[in-house]
């Protein structure tokens, strides 16, 4: 979603973008916010610049943010992160509280399940040296 | 998502009022603080105009309850990042 029309969004995609994916069409809609109105709720919107920062939210299933990055635009983002994100909200989604996902977790590895006996504890079953990616 | 003629009227997107409070954007004024929103809250609803595989389409954002989104913002097109 941008400030921009919905034919300007056409351009991009139909000179730029589908020039980066062997010619097929963008796959997700490209949404246009062109009074800033969706973004002031989002609260992204740059009165100064009249555009909208990098922001990114994770929704869930019941309509509820689970997470949000808001970056300036020099920094392009990382989308395996968000991928990991949303794998790590479905997992705990679907676990109801029983499990939680350690600093670092990628799908396939350990996680915690929070209790009384895990308090103090967590050095035990989760080390940096072993279980944060390099 | 219901597809739309394309005209010269400038499309336009839109907050959702039962959900979105459109209060929230009046409050918003230049210089005043920005007001950013909470995780663990319902995210506001909107309908948007949006291009999506050769068309012009209204996307809802209610339409996607049940599925996992990631609505992405960004400064324009054609930006290089």
């Amino acid at each position: 979603m941008s400030v921009d029309s919905v034919f300007v969004h056409k351009m991009w995609n139909d000179h730029e973008l589908s020039k980066m994916l062997d010619g097929k069409d963008i796959p997700f809609p490209m949404l246009s916010d062109q009074n800033g109105n969706i973004g002031r709720l989002y609260g992204v919107y740059d009165e100064e610049s009249g555009t909208e920062t990098r922001g990114r939210f994770l929704i869930d299933p019941d309509g509820i943010v689970q997470a949000f990055e808001v970056m300036t635009p020099p920094v392009g983002r990382n989308v395996n992160e968000v991928l990991r994100q949303i794998k790590a909200f479905q997992l705990v989604r679907e676990a109801k509280g029983t499990q939680v996902t350690p600093a670092g977790w990628q799908p396939g590895k350990k996680t915690l399940k929070p209790g009384p006996e895990l308090v103090g504890n967590v050095w035990k079953e989760w080390n940096p040296k072993q279980d944060l990616d390099k | 998502m219901k597809e739309f003629e394309a005209g010269c009227q400038r499309p336009k997107g839109q907050p959702k009022p039962a959900a979105a409070e459109p209060a929230v954007v009046q409050e918003v004024q230049k210089g005043e603080e920005r007001k950013m929103i909470q995780v663990g809250k319902p995210a506001p609803m909107f309908s948007a105009p949006a291009f999506y595989q050769g068309k012009f389409v209204e996307v809802d954002l209610e339409e996607y309850k049940g599925d996992w989104v990631m609505l992405c913002f960004y400064p324009g097109d054609f930006t290089f990042v």
